[in-house]
């Protein structure tokens, strides 16, 4: 009752007419930010940070936490209307959304999107009220072994991602491990991988490089070549019947999704240095492994979008949970959020709670309130998206060309990671006629910075000894169900020419 | 479709095999007191990476695989020239950068694509050529505060007079 209480003057709090007012712009703000190929919630909240000193450190926390919530709904748009991922954790949400908006039915992947998104964001609201100290300890239970457990898990799950064609699927993964390990070995400090002494390779390979050069060039030019330039998205249409008619079909075929993407998108986003990315393709994966037609999934799967947005979703409330309770940040937004907290003159950790609780409580009840703010304003603006679709593809491709280069120089301000992802959108044409699947590739290159560093740790504290990852209590059945999961296509292979043996 | 997936195939393994070699830089083993070595990480992926076009391979030359059993080829004349209309559009676009600014480089990728491949009239043409580089010029340097390249100094007094609107 003591809690419901505090939530309630903290929902109190947020509703004051300033920061109502925050709330709403934030939400606005962080929608189209973070549908900007190149820019996502560490970009509006890093540049917004400053703006935050005219108002109080409550308001200015909530100011931040509305344009980190916007920004998530927001990078769904991208994802789906245009095929290229805005960020990291919006990359398992093309799978299914573009291939939806291609087929006329963008409103159906954007209002999933939206109620996904919502869905997760509640549980996780709830989910952080009831538990916040109790996970807090959870999460500090996970060490290097377990973390690098949890990265073989979700590479477990691109084998599923990739299709029938095992080898190019697991060549696309290790490309992507191999890319991400281009730039500077984290340990040792030694230069790696810098081709032809080329010094551009020294600061390594940003993810958005590769997902834009893939989503943005290659897919692209595939598009317009295997359609002979007949791409047309024109049945897209809107109206408020539409919405609810889409929103129910959204809910009843991408129920499970959501609800995966709520409960496993939270616990993956409280673990430091995991975040929204892992936990959104973990929930993509399993989502699409328990579906009774996961066949579809791939191909514009109502489930396939709804997982991956309830999922980072709900990993952006959760990774807030070790910022606010140890001062240690799950994700790169949270940590400019750290930042701002400090600057303030507030002290996270364990005494945050105790000391600032007016503080910590009108933050909770302002993601409640930024949530529901973020899905009418997210819907609100459904419509907007929409249009845009209905341009001839011969507008619409410029303006995603563009958007790709423009994207791609933002993120590294480097002309150097332009030409890269030219090269990049060459190479993923020409794979993609060979059905290379490249979707591993771009997830591989982003868990490569977290997997490699947790894998060496882990084998430096067991004198080598791989057994490391079999014995600790909670990184044991992590291993071992990844191991069946990459096995499992090896068993399947097995079986069918056995039976095909059989049958002959 | 069937030559090129094994010349695909044939030419990762040889990706694969650089990888390994620039790798070797680092040392690829294990290391008493220190763990794996620098190198090992990216040295048995891309060995992983061999091995896997490897069994590409294998799936190739047992007829497997959908490009394998494909008869047609890999780009026809429509294939072609997309690639090398579209191909020499971005390469423009991207080179021209440096010297006419993001921007103004934006502006004739316009004009190129719109009018020449998407066959518009020249006032669409000019409307979408003209509005999008100022729009993006506001959002990025303006709201964003993210400097895009400004070209050679040529570009300067149009760059200073929208500069005076922001500040």
């Amino acid at each position: 009752m003591e809690i419901l209480g505090q939530l309630g003057d903290g929902m109190m709090l947020s509703m004051q007419p300033l920061n109502l007012m925050l709330i709403m712009i934030g939400v606005t703000l962080g929608l189209f930010i973070g549908a900007m190929p190149g820019l996502g919630s560490v970009n509006g909240v890093a540049i917004l940070l400053p703006i935050t000193f005219l108002v109080p450190p409550n308001s200015a926390i909530i100011f931040l936490a509305a344009i980190y919530y916007g920004a998530m709904y927001g990078g769904a748009i991208s994802s789906i209307t245009l095929g290229i991922p805005g960020a990291s954790t919006a990359v398992a949400t093309t799978f299914d959304g573009r291939p939806l908006a291609l087929k006329g039915r963008a409103s159906l992947a954007l209002v999933t999107a939206a109620i996904a998104s919502f869905i997760g964001g509640t549980v996780a609201n709830v989910l952080f009220t009831l538990f916040a100290p109790l996970l807090a300890s959870v999460a500090l239970s996970f060490g290097p072994p377990e973390i690098f457990a949890l990265m073989l898990l979700a590479f477990a799950t691109f084998v599923g991602l990739g299709g029938d064609d095992i080898p190019k699927t697991v060549f696309s993964i290790c490309f992507g491990l191999v890319l991400a390990a281009v730039g500077f070995d984290q340990i040792s400090g030694a230069p790696r991988l810098i081709f032809f002494d080329i010094s551009g390779f020294l600061h390594g390979i940003n993810f958005l490089v590769l997902a834009i050069g893939v989503y943005g060039i290659g897919e692209m030019i595939w598009t317009i070549e295997s359609t002979r330039g007949e791409v047309t998205t024109s049945e897209a249409k809107m109206s408020v019947k539409g919405i609810a008619s889409d929103a129910k079909e959204g809910m009843r075929r991408g129920w499970k999704g959501t609800a995966i993407g709520s409960f496993l998108g939270f616990f993956v986003g409280i673990l430091p240095a995991a975040g929204a990315t892992p936990g959104s393709l973990m929930s993509y994966g399993v989502a699409k492994m328990i579906s009774k037609t996961p066949k579809e999934f791939g191909e514009g799967h109502p489930g396939g979008v709804a997982a991956p947005e309830a999922a980072n979703n709900s990993a952006s409330t959760g990774a807030m949970l070790p910022m606010l309770t140890l001062g240690i940040p799950g994700s790169p937004t949270t940590a400019i959020l750290l930042g701002g907290m400090v600057i303030w003159g507030l002290t996270p950790g364990p005494r945050l709670f105790v000391d600032q609780s007016e503080f910590v409580w009108g933050l909770i009840g302002s993601f409640y309130i930024s949530n529901v703010f973020a899905l009418i304003v997210n819907l609100a603006f459904i419509p907007l998206f929409i249009w845009m679709l209905r341009m001839p593809f011969t507008i619409l491709a410029p303006v995603i060309f563009i958007l790709s280069i423009v994207g791609g120089y933002a993120a590294t301000k480097d002309m150097h990671d332009v030409w890269l992802m030219l090269m990049f959108g060459g190479g993923a044409f020409f794979l993609r006629k060979f059905d290379y699947p490249l979707a591993p590739a771009v997830l591989a290159i982003v868990l490569g910075p977290i997997a490699e560093p947790t894998l060496r740790q882990s084998l430096l504290l067991s004198s080598g000894d791989p057994m490391i990852f079999i014995n600790r209590p909670i990184a044991g059945p992590i291993t071992i169900i990844a191991l069946i999961l990459i096995l499992l296509p090896l068993f399947k292979f097995i079986r069918d020419r056995m039976r095909n043996k059989a049958a002959a | 479709m069937r030559l090129g997936e094994i010349i695909t195939a044939a030419v990762l393994a040889l990706l694969s095999i650089y990888l390994m070699f620039e790798s070797t830089d680092l040392n690829v083993g294990y290391i008493q007191g220190e763990g794996p070595g620098g190198g090992a990480w990216p040295f048995w992926l891309s060995g992983m990476m061999l091995v896997c076009t490897g069994f590409i391979a294998y799936n190739w030359y047992k007829r497997t695989s959908p490009p394998s059993q494909s008869t047609e080829p890999v780009l026809d004349s429509y294939g072609r020239k997309t690639l090398i209309y579209i191909g020499i559009g971005l390469v423009g676009f991207v080179g021209l950068i440096n010297v006419i600014s993001m921007y103004g480089a934006m502006l004739v990728f316009l004009i190129y694509y719109l009018k020449f491949l998407g066959r518009h009239s020249w006032g669409l043409t000019l409307i979408m050529a003209i509005s999008m580089p100022i729009g993006f010029f506001f959002f990025f340097e303006g709201l964003m505060r993210i400097n895009m390249p400004k070209g050679l100094s040529f570009t300067d007094p149009i760059f200073n007079v929208l500069y005076d609107i922001i500040y």
